[in-house]
Parts: structure tokens; C-alpha cells; sequence
């Protein structure tokens, strides 16, 4: 970092400096949050930090042009500006290759045929300027200066061409020692250094000038950026995922829902079919506002706008714009929802704070940009809010940034970077305040905030699926619930054994399961004293607090905030008790919690999964004390919330490594054995997540686990046979588990399933399975025989795209053969199959031109195709 | 004590204990004369533990604190009220002290709670019960008020017919549903922790348990 080690330092203010630096970052991130690759570099060499790169050309972006023109104008008057340092020479010479010919060099310079050198040369007597075609040297601003303006029309290419080749060029300029002692020692001895040595003070001199140069261009990068960054994809998908966050149930949301017409997004990041996508439109969304029906609004490039509508009956979207165009989502909204205009305004705060709050500097030019002709002050309001939601969506671009701030801070900085907390709290505390009737409550979670913005941006860059934190509101009317549940957190704190307890009992017939107690019971601080029950030793006061942290677990803000208390490490010490009832409370609770990536792991990095595999474990070795005890539970139950648990945490990478490792595939398959569906369904539901991972699917072979999935097939009910057909679908990419599942009779309960079609879960489970055995010819054998391709082919109409993917995936499989073909075609599914090559969807769209491919083998079909197909080309 | 009469003892109490085996109660039946000491037998004199060294051993092998239950846990064992627990009685209430079933203890703790005796836990009793149980804030102006609120909590979570006090049958549908609420006026059960490490002493090695 330039200003780390700048001499600067000393002379500005330190809140001018930190500024500057946030100021950087942030464009930075923005060049790349605009994903121009090349434009990353430059600003980054116009930044001139010393950070190494790939080598490469500068793209021709109008940013990228700007930028040059901006160091072409400062290097072209710099000789005239500074003469004195203009004379400095360079540690190293900026190298590249010119298209420069030796005869354009006139006077002050010796000039051969293929060569040029200035008469000005430095102390030990070595010209200042060197050219051998085509490889120029250049050591010092002067000469950079004259070369310029010999280059005449040829200026914006040299810079360029300097830029690409010399990606370093503070280093060359002003050596690596200048910029490692930058690195090392403190402001002062460098100043001490500078004070004594002559040519350090001009180094100095120069260092600023550049730095002047760095901040001019960032300024003015910031004007393209903030141009450009309006109505792409990326913003949309921001603003989307944003009004998602605050949307749901009650009152105090933005929306109801807010939901894309499609699920899949192209790489480009639109999800609009390619031939709209060519319109400048990027998505739809339908949107359900409180008070308002259903708007379905097409996101495109030059604005927003309400379309015609999707059709019940086909999904289609009609595309005609109705009505006017607005400049954002939330401009178009406002206009439509009048709660959606009065609830944001209201959220407008809780924006504000989620964003750190050193986005002021950024505030400015976004205004500027913004500030259009606004008469009225309703329309300038709403513009302010706009502001304040294209803010909030930068924060999150600007994540990287900010951590790698942290990062490189802590290395060298500390001091700064506490000063800059410090700030930052002190800034939050006050908004929190002034937002809020000054409720010591409130100030304490102001700090709050606090910690998390700090601990977040140190460590965590998973949290993307994190929600967002729902304060209870200053103003809000209190419900009576959150009184009596504070006076009982009271008694927790202040109670023995038998008045916890007592409280406990009575807290637990609160409605747990809704959000107004949840919240509650975080708000008074009783997340930390139940915590802290389970640090003591009373085995009563631990089952009562865990029976409550159980249920409330089940809302996403208090699992967060369970985690953040450190209640995982807790509980997963609490495994090892030798009290069943508390493993069995204390693995359903880390089943609820670890639903989120920070929570997985933690679980993993505290034993907890070992420990959790040891629960499946639990009735086998039943050499324990046969102790009836009032508070006990059986083992399978102990098992079954081992398994639950498990569950919840396979769905991190790491640990169904950690699952594998700690020996839980064969205790899973032993538990599979069981007839106990409350046993089953976690058991398969977290074999099916693992069943992704290639070391999983050959352990599930060697276990014989397919006998058993198979067999549960069988089961009545739905939710394990759907987990069932799942782990067959991930498993069945193996011949060798196609012919289990065939050997075993798995097919045809498989073909009997997709008779009901009322589940479409299940349903798009067991047609997964069915598309993957279908992958091996003898299966295939069978499905006919058990008339499944019938079955499918009536599957083609009325079904949704997750289930139709898998059903056309089968369909192309068993067309493979011919007589499958003549089943397709005389129960008519060429039609319906034509039919959906009209879809958005790219991976059923895959499938069905795998299945029409494999149908127009048959002149007969080829025929009908013609009928069908070309017609629907033509769509 | 000589051996033929021990072992008619612990057969009989074997017999009429049903949740000790021959083994335990022998443990057990030993560990009782060790605790009363050498006391020669004489006619008339009942030999066993008095109010006080009972409620030692409550204090200091099951962790019992509170004075005024730990009185009540030695009526409890006490069953023919002779302000003694003779070997008979300790054996019964240690069957239900360390293997009783949840019927057997609801029925032991309700008469643990129900201070006078009169089939019902009044708002009085509780208040008893529970006036120890909250740290006392100096700042409130009633300090009896959080006791009051706590009985208040209680009865309306136990209070299944409403009449403002608790008859065992209240008292046992609530401790079915939510068997935290077994030992709800105080501890007069054995921890699981303690009942552990007292189980393990006295009925792994019986010869060597001599120093209670």
C-alpha cells in the first residue's frame, strides 16, 4: 500500500488518510466487481502498488482510455511542472518496446540508424535515454516528458505500452529498497531519513507527486465506474438478492416474495432466454408486494418495467412492455407499492447500518452522478433511497476488499486498524442512537454490530447464505411476550437450580416456534445464560436449556447468533455426556444450528463430528450400567439425532470428509438396517447429500448400502422413499451400482413410484433415479417391461422443470433402442417433446435435443419430427 | 451383629426391596452398620441413624443443601415417624432414592412438598420452598416480590384445575409432561452425578467402603 510508507503520513490528518485508502479499495473492487480483467491491472498500476500479476495487453475500454490520457497529461507536463525532479533519476529504467523510429528524435539526442541516445546522461556518464529498436530505456520524468511529445499522435500507444511492460514502476522509479523500508519501519524514521539525505527528499517529492497522480485517477475512474456500474446483471442480481432478504411474512417486510420466472442463469449472469437477452433484457422477477397482485417486471439494460405477465397455464412470459420505464427496481416499485414505498423507508436504516460505515467517500460522486433535475421533494426522497440501495449493494462487492484491508493492516498496522474500529464504533453507536429513543438496550447492540462487522471482515467468506439481522425495532409496540419472557431470563440469571429450572419449564410453554419469542429471548440476553447453563454442571438445568435452544434454533437469526456466543464448542463437549437425554438434545440442537456454512465449521473444528459419528454408534456396546434413570432415553433415539445431526453438517465438503474418516459410512449402513422411519430418514438423508463425494459412492458399494436404499423404496413413506431415490440418482453414475440396483429389484419400485405424482419432490427424485439406472441397457430391459416408459411419456405435460429434466433424461436413455423409440412415438410423446425445445431451461434443453436426437433415428418419428419441429423452429 | 442374623436380614429385605438384588441390599445393610457404629444391641433401643447424622450423609454424599427439604427427605425415610431410620427403612428409601420409578418418586416428592401434609401444595408451601431461590436485588422495593412472581409461574404452569394449589394430580400430570418439573421446590432426589459415585462405592467393593 502506497500510503503506508509514504512520506505523506505525517502530514496529513490520519482520518484524511484513511479515508484516501478506504477511497482506493473501493475503486478498486469496483474496477473488478465491472469484470474487465485488464482495467484491474491498470487501475492497479495506476495505483502503482507493488503487487505482482499476470502479464498481458491492456483491453481498449473508454476507462482504460481515460485513465491513459489522465498519465499521458501528467508524464507529458511533468518536465515543465517539476523540473528539479524531472531530473531524478531512476533506480531502474522503464523498459518496452517503441514503435518509435530513431529518426523522429531531433536535438538533445545522438541518433544512428538504429539507435538513440539523450545527450543528458547521469552522474557516471550513461544517457538517460536509450533506444535500439525496437527496446527503449527511460531514467528519468524529463525524458519520459520529450519522449511524449516526440510521440506526438503516437502518446496514448507509448503509455500503454510503458504500462503493460513495466508493471512495477514505482519500484523501478524509486527502488525496492525505498519500498521495502516503506514496508518495515515507521513514519518517523523515514522522515528521520529523509531530513538527512538530499535525494531521499526529492524521492519523497516524487513519491507524493505520484501519489497526487494515483488519487487524480482514482477520482476520475470513479466517474466511468459509477457510469457504468448502472443496470447490469450483476446489479440486478444485487438488488434482487437484497429485496429477497427483507421480504417473507408480516407486516414489517418490504414484499411478500420476490422470485425469478427462472431458475437458471447463463454465464453472462442474465436469465433471460438468449433471443430476449439480444433486447437488453436480463431477467424477470414476479414480485408479490403487500398490497398490491402479483407485478411481473422485466429487468433489462434500459431500465425496468412491467411486462404482460406470465400465463398460468403455459409459464410463458408475455414480453410487451406495459406502461413506462423506470430507473431501477426499487424506483418501479415504490410506484407500484405504496407499502413497499413506506416499509423501505423504514428499512432504509437498517441499510445504512449494514453497510461499514466508512462508504462516505463513496456517498459523494454516487450523488453527483445521481443528482438529476428533481422538483418535487417525494421524488427527491426516492431517489435518496435509491442512493442509499445501490450503497448497500456495493458493500457487499466491496467485501473483498475490505478484508484484504484487514489483512494487510494487521500485519503492519495494527495501531491503525484499532484506531479505525474505534471510529467505526463510535460512528455506529451514533447512528444506532440517534435512530433509536437512546434505549441503553439498543446501544448495547450497537456494539454488537460491531463485532460481528469486525469479525467478519477478518475471517469469514462463506456467509454469503448468512440472513440478515432483524433488530427488534425501537419504536415497535413491545408484545407482552417479550416482557414475561425478559422477567424469566431475569430469574435464569438470578435463580438457583430450582428457580432455573422453574423458568426454564415456563419459558419452554412459550410459543418457541414463533419468531416474536425467538427474538425475544435473544433481545433480554437469554441466548448467553442459556449458553451458560450448559457450562454448568447441572444435568437438569442443561436439558431444560437445551429443550429451548432446540426450538428457538430453528430461526436462522438465532442460530447465527448461538454460534456467535460460541454455543457449538458447548454442546459439542455435551456429546461425550453420559447422560443419553443430553447428547440426544444436544445433537437435534446442532442439527438445527449447523444449517450454515460458518456453523458446519465450527462443528468439524471442534471433534464435534467424530464425536457425532460416535452417537450412531450408541446401544451397540451395551456394556454400560443398566441404571434406569428418569431423564434417559433409548440409544436408537440417541442414534437417530446423531444421525440428524450429521444431516445437517454433510452438506459441507470438509466434513463429509470428516464423516468418512470417522468411520460413519458403515455405522450409517448398520443404522439403514433398522426399520425405525424416524432412524431412516436423517440416516439416508445424509448418505444421499454425501453420495456426491466419488470416495463415498465406492464406500456405499462396499457397504452394500443400495440392498438396503432399495429396499426402502419400499417404505410408505414419502419423505424417506424420496431421500432413497435421491441417493440412487447421485449413486447410479456407477454401472456396477445400476446393476445393484437392478439385482436387488430397485427398478421396479422405482417404475411404480411414478404413478403418483402428487409429491413432486419425490416425484423429480424418482424419475432422477430412473434417468440414471436407465444409463444401462439391461435396466432399460426392465422399464419397459414394467411399462415406465408408458409412464414417463405421460410425465412430458404439466410437470415442473425439475422433474421434467429427469423425465426427458430417461426418455433420451431408453430411446436409444428402437423398440423404446416405437414405445415414445405411439404413446405420443414426440409432441409434447417438441414441444418443450421452446423452454429456458438449459439443462432440460440439453436433455430434450439428447432425446429428439435419439427419436429422429426412426423414419417414422423423423416424419412426425418434420410435422412438430419445424414449425416450432420457426417459434 | 453376627452372620447368620445378616444373612436372614438381607434375605427378608431382599425379598420385600424389589429393586435391589441380594448383593446390593447386602452392601447396603453393611454400609448402614457402618455408619451407625458399634452400637451394642440392647432390647429397646432402636438402633439407626438419628435426624442429624442423616442428614449429614444427605449433605455430604448426595449433595443436598437446603435444610428445610433435607428435614423433609428424613420424614420421608422416616415411615414410622420415630425420628429414626432403622435398617429396614434405609434400605426402602434408598431403593427409591437410587432405582424408584418416576410413579414411585412423584409419590416420594409430592410428600417431600406438601409441608403440613394435607394433600395439596398451597401457594403458603411454595413460598416456603422457594424463598431462598432467587438472589435477593437490593434495588427492588419488595424483595419478596420475585418469590411471589416465581410461585405465581409455578402454579400457573402446574395448576392444572385452577384452584390456586397443587393436589397430586396436578402435580403429576405436570411432571409427566415435563419430568424437569419432578423435583420443582428443591432438590430431594439424589444428582445423577452423586447417585453415580455413590452406586460405584458401595457396590463395587464393598470391603473396602469404611471411611463415611
Amino acid at each position: 500500500m502506497l500510503y503506508r510508507g509514504c512520506p505523506l503520513l505525517g502530514s496529513l490528518s490520519l482520518n484524511e488518510k484513511r479515508n484516501l485508502h478506504r477511497f482506493k479499495l473501493r475503486v478498486l473492487s469496483l474496477t473488478q466487481s465491472i469484470n474487465r480483467p485488464m482495467g484491474v491491472a491498470l487501475t492497479r498500476s495506476a495505483q502503482w502498488t507493488a503487487a505482482g500479476y499476470e502479464t498481458g495487453t491492456l483491453e481498449i475500454t473508454p476507462l482504460n482510455e481515460s485513465i491513459l490520457n489522465e498519465i499521458t497529461k501528467f508524464m507529458e507536463s511533468f518536465i515543465h511542472k517539476y523540473p528539479q525532479e524531472a531530473k531524478f533519476v531512476f533506480v531502474e529504467p522503464l523498459e518496452w518496446e517503441t514503435n518509435l523510429e530513431p529518426s523522429a528524435f531531433e536535438s538533445g539526442y545522438i541518433v544512428s540508424e538504429t539507435a538513440v541516445k539523450s545527450e543528458e546522461v547521469d552522474k557516471d556518464g550513461e544517457p538517460l535515454l536509450l533506444l535500439s529498436v525496437p527496446q527503449i530505456k527511460v531514467r528519468s520524468f524529463g525524458q519520459l516528458s520529450q519522449l511524449l511529445s516526440i510521440a506526438k499522435d503516437n502518446k496514448l500507444q507509448e503509455t500503454q505500452a510503458c504500462i503493460e511492460a513495466n508493471r512495477d514502476p514505482i519500484v523501478k522509479i524509486l527502488g525496492s529498497d525505498y519500498v521495502e523500508l516503506k514496508e518495515d519501519s515507521t513514519t518517523v524514521t523515514i522522515l528521520d531519513n529523509i531530513t538527512k539525505d538530499n535525494e531521499l527528499h526529492i524521492k519523497r517529492k516524487i513519491a507524493i507527486l505520484l501519489k497526487q497522480l494515483d488519487l487524480h485517477l482514482l477520482n476520475h475512474s470513479l466517474k466511468h465506474i459509477s457510469l457504468e456500474i448502472h443496470l447490469n446483471p450483476a446489479r440486478f442480481k444485487k438488488d434482487i438478492e437484497l429485496l429477497k432478504r427483507y421480504s417473507g411474512k408480516g407486516e414489517q417486510t418490504v414484499l411478500e416474495s420476490i422470485e425469478y420466472t427462472s431458475e437458471y442463469e447463463f454465464s453472462n449472469g442474465c436469465r433471460a432466454p438468449p433471443w430476449r437477452q439480444i433486447q437488453g433484457e436480463v431477467c424477470y422477477v414476479l414480485v408479490k408486494p403487500h398490497d398490491v397482485e402479483t407485478l411481473c417486471i422485466t429487468c433489462s439494460a434500459e431500465g425496468v418495467f412491467l411486462n404482460g405477465g406470465k400465463t398460468e397455464e403455459e409459464g410463458e412470459i408475455n414480453y410487451e412492455r406495459q406502461g413506462e420505464i423506470y430507473k431501477d427496481l426499487v424506483t418501479c416499485l415504490k410506484d407500484k407499492s405504496p407499502v413497499f414505498s413506506e416499509n423501505m423507508s423504514k428499512h432504509e436504516i437498517r441499510f445504512i447500518e449494514e453497510q461499514p460505515k466508512d462508504q462516505q467517500v463513496f456517498e459523494k460522486p454516487k450523488i453527483e452522478e445521481v443528482e438529476s433535475p428533481a422538483t418535487d421533494s417525494e421524488k427527491s426522497k426516492t431517489q435518496k433511497n435509491q442512493i442509499n440501495f445501490g450503497k448497500s449493494h456495493m458493500t457487499k462487492r466491496l467485501e473483498p476488499s475490505l478484508k484484504w484491508r484487514a489483512t494487510v493492516d494487521y500485519k503492519g498496522h495494527k495501531s491503525s486498524v484499532k484506531d479505525s474500529q474505534e471510529e467505526k464504533q463510535g460512528k455506529i453507536e451514533k447512528s444506532t442512537a440517534s435512530v433509536s429513543s437512546g434505549r441503553t438496550q439498543l446501544l448495547r447492540k450497537g456494539g454488537e454490530k460491531v463485532e460481528e462487522t469486525a469479525s467478519e471482515s477478518s475471517s469469514e467468506s462463506e456467509e454469503d447464505e448468512e440472513p440478515p439481522d432483524h433488530r427488534q425495532e425501537a419504536n415497535a409496540d413491545l408484545p407482552s411476550e417479550y416482557w414475561q419472557i425478559q422477567k424469566l431470563v431475569k430469574y435464569l440469571k438470578g435463580g438457583n437450580q430450582t428457580a432455573t429450572v422453574i423458568a426454564l419449564c415456563s419459558m419452554k410453554d412459550f410459543n418457541l416456534a414463533q419468531e416474536t419469542c425467538q427474538l425475544a429471548i435473544r433481545d433480554v440476553g437469554g441466548l448467553e445464560v442459556l449458553i451458560n447453563l450448559l457450562d454448568t454442571d447441572e444435568v437438569k438445568c442443561k436439558i431444560g436449556s437445551l429443550k429451548i435452544l432446540k426450538e428457538i434454533s430453528h430461526n436462522p437469526q438465532i442460530r447465527r447468533n448461538i454460534v456467535d456466543l460460541g454455543g457449538l464448542p458447548i454442546m459439542v463437549n455435551i456429546l461425550d455426556s453420559p447422560h443419553k437425554i443430553l447428547k440426544c438434545l444436544a445433537a437435534e440442537t446442532i442439527a438445527n444450528v449447523a444449517k450454515f456454512k460458518r456453523a458446519q465449521r465450527a462443528v468439524r473444528q471442534h471433534g464435534g463430528i467424530t464425536k457425532l459419528v460416535a452417537l450412531l454408534d450408541c446401544g451397540q456396546n451395551s456394556t454400560e450400567l443398566t441404571q434406569p434413570s428418569l431423564y434417559e432415553t433409548r440409544d436408537v433415539e440417541v442414534a437417530r439425532c446423531g444421525a440428524l445431526a450429521l444431516w445437517s453438517c454433510s452438506k459441507s465438503h470438509s466434513n463429509k470428509e470428516a464423516i468418512r474418516k470417522a468411520g460413519g459410512i458403515p455405522l450409517l449402513a448398520r443404522l439403514l438396517k433398522t426399520s425405525h422411519e424416524d432412524m431412516l430418514i436423517p440416516v439416508v438423508g445424509t448418505l444421499q447429500e454425501c453420495a456426491s463425494e466419488e470416495n463415498y459412492r465406492a464406500a456405499i458399494k462396499a457397504e452394500r448400502i443400495i440392498e438396503n436404499l432399495v429396499k426402502n423404496l419400499n417404505s410408505e413413506n414419502e419423505q424417506l422413499q424420496e431421500h432413497c431415490a435421491m441417493a440412487i440418482y447421485q449413486c447410479a453414475e456407477d454401472e456396477e451400482t445400476r446393476d445393484l440396483v437392478r439385482l436387488h429389484g430397485g427398478l421396479k419400485p422405482l417404475a411404480s413410484l411414478l404413478n403418483n405424482t402428487d409429491n413432486k419432490e419425490r416425484l423429480a427424485a424418482v424419475t432422477g433415479a430412473i434417468w440414471k439406472c436407465s444409463i444401462s441397457k439391461e435396466n432399460v430391459v426392465k422399464f419397459r417391461e414394467y411399462k415406465a416408459i408408458e409412464t414417463l411419456v405421460g410425465l412430458l405435460t404439466d410437470q415442473p422443470e425439475e422433474v421434467l429434466v429427469n423425465v426427458v433424461g430417461a426418455l433420451g436413455e431408453c430411446c436409444q433402442e428402437y423398440e423404446n423409440r416405437v414405445i415414445v412415438r405411439r404413446c405420443g410423446g414426440i409432441q409434447p417433446l417438441v414441444n418443450l425445445l421452446v423452454g429456458i431451461n438449459q439443462a432440460l434443453l440439453v436433455n430434450v435435443t439428447k432425446a429428439v436426437g435419439a427419436c429422429a433415428v426412426e423414419p417414422d418419428s423423423m416424419a412426425m419430427l418434420e410435422k412438430w419441429f419445424v414449425p416450432s423452429l420457426v417459434v | 451383629m453376627n452372620r447368620k442374623k445378616l444373612q436372614k436380614l438381607t434375605d427378608t429385605l431382599t425379598k420385600s426391596c424389589k429393586h435391589f438384588n441380594k448383593f446390593e441390599v447386602n452392601c447396603l445393610i453393611t454400609l448402614f452398620y457402618n455408619l451407625v457404629g458399634d452400637v451394642a444391641e440392647k432390647q429397646g433401643v432402636v438402633i439407626g441413624l438419628d435426624r442429624n447424622a442423616f442428614r449429614n450423609i444427605l449433605h455430604v454424599t448426595f449433595g443436598m443443601t437446603d435444610d428445610m427439604i433435607m428435614d423433609r427427605v428424613f420424614r420421608g425415610f422416616d415411615k414410622d415417624n420415630d425420628g429414626c431410620v432403622n435398617v429396614s427403612e434405609w434400605i426402602h428409601g434408598l431403593s427409591l432414592f437410587l432405582r424408584g420409578t418416576l410413579e414411585e418418586k412423584m409419590k416420594y416428592c409430592f410428600e417431600v412438598f406438601d409441608l403440613n401434609g394435607d394433600g395439596f401444595i398451597s401457594k403458603e408451601e411454595m413460598f416456603h420452598m422457594l424463598k431462598n431461590s432467587l438472589l435477593k436485588q437490593p434495588s427492588e422495593e419488595d424483595p419478596d416480590e420475585g418469590i411471589k412472581d416465581l410461585v405465581e409461574i409455578t402454579l400457573k404452569k402446574m395448576d392444572q384445575d385452577h384452584d390456586g394449589k397443587l393436589s397430586f394430580a396436578d402435580y403429576e400430570k405436570s411432571v409427566r409432561e415435563e419430568t424437569l418439573l419432578l423435583e420443582a421446590f428443591g432438590p430431594c432426589l439424589p444428582d445423577p452425578k452423586s447417585q453415580m459415585e455413590f452406586e460405584a462405592q458401595v457396590f463395587k467393593d464393598p470391603h473396602e467402603f469404611h471411611d463415611m
